[in-house]
């Protein structure tokens, strides 16, 4: 097995699978009916990401893990994913600005994995970066709407970026699997997508009006498997049918 | 084209034109006359059946996290999106008709405007998804394609695409219960369970009786329904009955039994008292789901301002 690619696909798809999950708690408690539709939307392109990459992942482990299996069996330390996207919905605003920072990270990101030596993973990036431009292009303009809207609005999504910035530096952890698998020319380097996404932060935060908060301290640890308290809640819902009865068809 | 307008007639005479294309089968459009009461009937019936939708919701959303594998969570998600795409579609014909979508919504949340007393029942197994898509979108497929034919023209369009989902959805709820059948004792007793729980408030989806149904008549005159709630649940039960018997599942109803003489099944009477009382609000879950419909909206509130003044600043700077 190639152990590094497999590690680096469950970031990538442990990413996609926690916040598609995340988003789909938004189903039928929206702020209005379209927005309940686009978030379920974006849930679903996540769900459909994970699946794909997982299934991948599955092939490359080539230990009988099926996706099924890599998505629901893992414990808790075994998921990959960054703090960002486990972080609970909170009011709209909060939810907004999680999936601006996430696809504004995922968008440059995929650009640079379609050229990806590996056809697979080449693969998986070109169909996903059709998807992540829509939600991209749908999270920036609720920033802004937000941002630039009411006093009330300015105020909350103000709030959101103070909580949520210091998950953001996570998204461009590099360690020994990435730099295993640039050398390859699997991957691409965080480095340039950390840039890409600071253009598009500073122009969508300039346009919203808001700021940049002043402390930038900031947390890792879902990299390597150590995640916040809301973690365990996500799984014993996600997992709760895989546990219950285990080895059954569904 | 025969071209007058609503002064060259008085009411009596506009009506018997109106009725002389329902007749017809012309198709009633939003700028064609119509009588306050046709108007007012239609908002009625097509709002109540876009809260149900929307309600509809919330109890598969409920299961959308605990979903058992990939594939039922994409599924399930996408099918409970469309459902929130067809509330869209019919508050836009309601709009047709001169309604104002938040204040059809704000009816549903003060109780004055109903959904569908089904979305009152909890959903507490997985099975239930598949009971849902098999019984619940079953016996509103039954209702819908009747109103393909509907004589509004908005609302029976809408109708074909709707329908066109539901049959798929009913498939997939199927789908989930074959699997179960198939599977462990388990699963198959969770699949029995849940056909326990949801068949008798399926056959309530019809509505009361015809005896005792206030709109039926008028209705049926004016082609907005084709079948009596009697009939249509009669022809739910007919279809029903065989697929239990595929599932290797038993209806809960003692004196379900095929009658050769009338070519139906026969069925029990429906326990009308909690008919009523689920309708009147006491229910399983009826304040559950107007407070989270309510909740949804009152969250949303400073949501739907930002974006509203925003678009206000927009429109302003580009003029300016």
């Amino acid at each position: 097995m190639q152990e590094t690619l497999f590690q680096y696909l469950l970031r990538l798809g442990d990413d996609s699978l926690i916040l598609g999950q995340r988003l789909s708690e938004w189903c039928g408690h929206g702020p209005i009916l379209e927005e309940d539709i686009a978030l379920t939307n974006i849930s679903l392109d996540l769900i459909g990401q994970a699946t794909s990459i997982l299934k991948y992942a599955s092939e490359i482990e080539n230990k009988g893990r099926d996706e099924d299996k890599l998505a629901f069996m893992r414990f808790e330390n075994e998921y990959l994913n960054t703090l960002l996207v486990e972080q609970p919905n909170g009011h709209f605003g909060d939810t907004i600005l999680r999936q601006f920072f996430f696809d504004a990270f995922r968008k440059p990101l995929y650009e640079r994995l379609t050229q990806s030596k590996d056809k697979q993973l080449s693969a998986i990036a070109e169909k996903s970066l059709k998807e992540t431009r829509y939600h991209l292009k749908h999270s920036s303009e609720w920033v802004i709407r937000l941002g630039d809207g009411t006093e009330e609005s300015h105020d909350k999504i103000q709030k959101s970026v103070e909580n949520l910035m210091r998950y953001t530096s996570e998204l461009f952890y590099e360690d020994k699997v990435d730099l295993d698998l640039q050398q390859k020319g699997l991957v691409c380097s965080l480095k340039d997508v950390k840039q890409e996404w600071d253009k598009t932060v500073r122009a969508v935060f300039h346009e919203a009006t808001l700021k940049f908060p002043d402390n930038n301290w900031s947390f890792d640890g879902g990299r390597q498997g150590r995640h916040s308290e809301h973690m365990g809640y996500i799984l014993a819902d996600m997992q709760y049918m895989q546990r219950a009865y285990p080895n059954m068809k569904w | 084209m025969e071209t007058y307008t609503m002064s060259n007639f008085n009411n009596e005479e506009l009506e018997k034109r109106f009725q002389e294309k329902i007749d017809k089968e012309i198709k009633i459009e939003p700028n064609d006359w119509m009588p306050d009461a046709y108007r007012k009937n239609l908002i009625r019936q097509i709002s109540q059946h876009a809260h149900s939708e929307v309600v509809g919701m919330l109890p598969e959303g409920n299961w959308i996290t605990r979903a058992p594998n990939l594939r039922r969570k994409a599924v399930l998600l996408a099918k409970v999106q469309d459902e929130a795409g067809h509330g869209l579609y019919l508050y836009s014909a309601c709009e047709t008709l001169g309604a104002d979508r938040e204040q059809t919504i704000d009816d549903m949340h003060d109780g004055k405007a109903k959904y569908s007393s089904i979305f009152n029942y909890p959903a507490v197994t997985w099975a239930d998804m598949g009971a849902i898509g098999w019984l619940v979108d079953g016996a509103a497929i039954m209702n819908q394609v009747a109103l393909c034919r509907t004589s509004y023209g908005p609302y029976a369009r809408a109708m074909v695409k709707i329908c066109k989902e539901e049959s798929f959805h009913q498939r997939q709820g199927f789908e989930i219960l074959t699997t179960l059948c198939k599977g462990t004792e388990q699963q198959k007793a969770m699949a029995q369970d849940a056909l326990n729980r949801f068949w008798w408030p399926s056959l309530m989806m019809f509505g009361p009786s015809d005896s005792d149904s206030p709109h039926s008549a008028q209705s049926i005159k004016w082609k907005i329904k084709r079948f009596t709630n009697d009939e249509l649940r009669q022809q739910f039960v007919d279809a029903a009955a065989p697929q239990a018997d595929i599932l290797g599942l038993t209806i809960p109803d003692a004196n379900l039994k095929w009658n050769e003489a009338r070519q139906h099944y026969d069925f029990s009477e429906i326990n009308w008292d909690e008919f009523w009382q689920v309708l009147e609000g006491n229910g399983p879950c009826n304040k559950e789901r107007i407070a989270a419909r309510k909740a949804a909206k009152e969250n949303g509130q400073w949501v739907r301002e930002a974006a509203t003044t925003y678009a206000e600043k927009r429109a302003l700077r580009k003029t300016a």
